[in-house]
């Protein structure tokens, strides 16, 4: 056998320096046009404080899938434009998507007011259509490419507040009395729809039921109206400045109900955790995510400790365990659907998704004939043992306990709720 | 205390401390809209620049945001006295202040949101005053302080600024231009300078009002959205240039809000309230203190 001089060992290590690098380059660098992805996104107006993190989501999985070799060996691109909060400012939006810039695959921006008005341009043009946070959206159009990675599922009247009411009647006495207090909006109108249904089927006397504008500003006369009607639980739909406006009337006015809560947005942001402290005690809360034991799936962590130093850099919600982890879960969904299907193809994306099961930071998923998850998955979470104003509580398991569903159930129901006296 | 009387009371009480928030907001357009005749629709929003500027400070400094409020004023004087030394050159003199001008207003509101949220983000910013998680309670009538110390600080702006207007050479001045600018000059007064200054004042009204604001409330910068329709119309119905009758309606408003929202639920008081500036508009045409023509 030959031996290997000197300068042959030269030209072997320059060689391996050359391919080697090269080989790994070709698995994991994407090549191509990239995957267009286009959406609209609140990054000014009143849901830009949800639509900020959303993005910042999406930015996180973009740098992940590209960092593996991207979509099909092809970059991902998000091409996304801010609709201001302004559901009019939609379908322009969408229609450039798609007829100008043409992007290859469209999801949503958040929350119901921005899904719809997409819907029509979506529609006509027959592409898949991954929405986030939208309640009921499709309950009308019917759209069989429609998926949304919302939990409330696809009968909110039935579900969305059976997690409250089974709260409220494993309470030793029973209740026999609720009042009803919800902000003017499409998602409040549907989930005070639920309470009420669900009230009656328990059997409870409706006490209080009203409706607030959006452009309320004292919200005292409501908790002490409220409090006059002596319900013994109090089920509220409210948006963050609404949720702080009332949290704060009934500390002021030393509110005693045995059940205080329902879907008041506004917790879930950290800023007014930090800002409400023990205010927030016994408070029910519907959320889509807890730091808790019981609900923890692959990649949420890791998802949320890469988000929180990117979020303190960008000014941008400190904690992300609202809209955050279903963000992400919404390009995971799409994600996959690729994968499998191996194209793009929107009628064979929307086929695998409504066969499949995907597996997400949120966990696993599937989609009924509406677009909407099979089994929903309303969480009502119970802030317990607030201490100060301090953000790290908010980081560790037990500050909010997961009552309902059973199955990832972390702690015991307390009452009364006293807005902190 | 039969529990519909104390509903009642609750009400009107908790409708005065909400009217003071109105009447703070409203001063300053008071000035700049009923005295000046310049329509800035702005002025909720700068309103909200004071809050979020005053919510920063007391993150850093934690002194109390109404007094921070107090101080902030000197800068949105100079502020007001810039923004109008612009609205003069570009509009007013050129007799093109009203579709014009009106337009430049509400160009301003969008740069002062869109400014706060990328400087600050879109998020809500609150202070936490010492005072606010105390309610004093006279029987069955309660008292927060989060409502009633804006409200009484807001009160004592107004009470100052009406005796300036009243008593000095300066603040009769700013009352005579919404009268006949050209008869300032025959004082040998540059109206301009005066309407500058007055202008200045309606802004920093506006910071005392943005202090008050965000004790009561978290605040973003589209809080301000809320309040363009409430201030007009507290203004329009005080009499436009009368501070007294601006507080009136503030007071008037919030009341009738509450009391409704109290009675026949939150959904009728805009409704309402509204409704009665509709029926003091068809008796008093010119509102509460204003005059006839």
């Amino acid at each position: 056998m030959k031996d290997i001089s000197r300068r042959d060992l030269g030209r072997l290590a320059l060689a391996a320096a050359a391919t080697v690098p090269a080989t790994a380059r070709a698995q994991t660098a994407p090549s191509g046009p990239p995957i267009r992805i286009g959406y609209s996104m609140s990054l000014s107006g009143g849901l830009a404080g949800n639509g900020r993190p959303a993005l910042l989501a999406h930015r996180i999985w973009a740098e992940e899938v590209n960092a593996k070799g991207g979509l099909l060996g092809r970059p991902v691109e998000l091409v996304h434009y801010d609709d201001q909060s302004t559901g009019a400012q939609v379908p322009g939006i969408y229609t450039k998507l798609i007829d100008v810039d043409k992007v290859d695959l469209v999801i949503s921006g958040y929350a119901t007011a921005i899904i719809a008005p997409a819907m029509p341009v979506v529609m006509q043009r027959n592409m898949t259509f991954v929405s986030l946070f939208g309640t009921g959206v499709n309950a009308d159009f019917k759209y069989d490419r429609y998926f949304s990675i919302n939990p409330a599922g696809s009968n909110v009247k039935e579900t969305f507040a059976k997690g409250f009411m089974d709260i409220a009647m494993a309470m030793d006495p029973k209740p026999r009395s609720i009042g009803l207090v919800n902000l003017d909006s499409d998602f409040h109108q549907r989930t005070a729809e639920s309470a009420r249904h669900l009230a009656r089927e328990n059997r409870l006397r409706i006490v209080y039921d009203r409706a607030y504008p959006p452009s309320t500003v004292d919200f005292t006369p409501i908790i002490r109206s409220v409090q006059a009607a002596r319900p013994d639980i109090v089920f509220v739909g409210s948006y963050p400045p609404d949720t702080a406006g009332l949290l704060r009337a009934a500390s002021e006015l030393r509110v005693n109900f045995q059940l205080f809560g329902g879907p008041m947005i506004g917790p879930h942001i950290t800023a007014q955790k930090m800002q409400l402290g023990p205010i927030l005690n016994n408070l029910v809360v519907w959320d889509v995510y807890a730091p808790e034991p019981t609900l923890q799936f692959p990649g949420t962590q890791a998802l949320i400790e890469r988000y929180q130093p990117l979020a303190a850099r960008e000014n941008t919600d400190a904690l992300g365990h609202y809209v955050p982890p279903l963000a992400y879960a919404q390009m995971q969904v799409l994600e996959q659907a690729v994968r499998r299907v191996g194209r793009i193809d929107q009628a064979a994306l929307a086929a695998d998704m409504h066969a499949n099961q995907f597996d997400t930071v949120i966990g696993p998923l599937r989609f009924d004939a509406m677009g909407e998850w099979t089994e929903e998955r309303n969480l009502y979470t119970q802030y317990q043992g607030v201490q100060g104003n301090g953000i790290d509580q908010f980081k560790k398991a037990g500050t909010q306990v997961i009552l309902y569903p059973q199955r990832y159930k972390s702690g015991e129901f307390r009452k009364p709720y006293t807005a902190g006296a | 205390m039969d529990p519909d009387l104390a509903l009642l009371l609750n009400g009107i009480v908790s409708g005065l401390l909400l009217g003071g928030l109105y009447a703070a907001a409203a001063a300053g357009l008071s000035v700049s809209f009923g005295m000046l005749d310049v329509v800035n629709i702005a002025h909720p929003a700068f309103m909200v620049l004071g809050s979020l500027i005053v919510a920063l400070l007391w993150a850093a400094t934690g002194l109390d945001p109404l007094l921070l409020s107090i101080l902030l004023t000197p800068a949105f004087w100079a502020l007001g006295a810039a923004i109008y030394v612009a609205y003069h050159h570009f509009f007013e003199r050129r007799g093109d202040e009203a579709i014009q001008g009106l337009a430049f207003f509400f160009g301003v509101m969008f740069i002062i949101e869109v400014g706060l949220v990328l400087a600050i983000g879109p998020e809500q910013h609150f202070v936490d005053a010492a005072y606010a998680n105390t309610t004093w309670r006279l029987g069955e009538i309660d008292l927060p302080l989060r409502m009633l110390v804006p409200a009484l600080v807001s009160f004592a702006a107004i009470g100052g600024l009406v005796l300036f207007l009243r008593r000095t050479f300066t603040g009769r001045a700013i009352a005579a231009v919404a009268q006949d600018r050209e008869a300032l000059r025959l004082l040998a007064i540059d109206p301009v300078r005066i309407k500058r200054l007055a202008f200045g004042i309606s802004i920093a009204m506006a910071a005392l009002a943005g202090g008050a604001l965000v004790v009561v409330q978290p605040v973003d910068a589209w809080s301000g959205h809320v309040f363009i329709g409430r201030v007009f119309a507290v203004v329009i119905m005080g009499g436009l240039s009368s501070l007294g009758g601006c507080v009136l309606a503030a007071l008037a408003f919030g009341v009738v809000e509450n009391v409704t929202a109290s009675f026949y639920g939150p959904s009728w008081s805009p409704a309402v309230a509204f409704g009665c500036l509709l029926l003091v508009l068809a008796v008093r045409p010119q509102g509460f203190f204003g005059r006839t023509a």
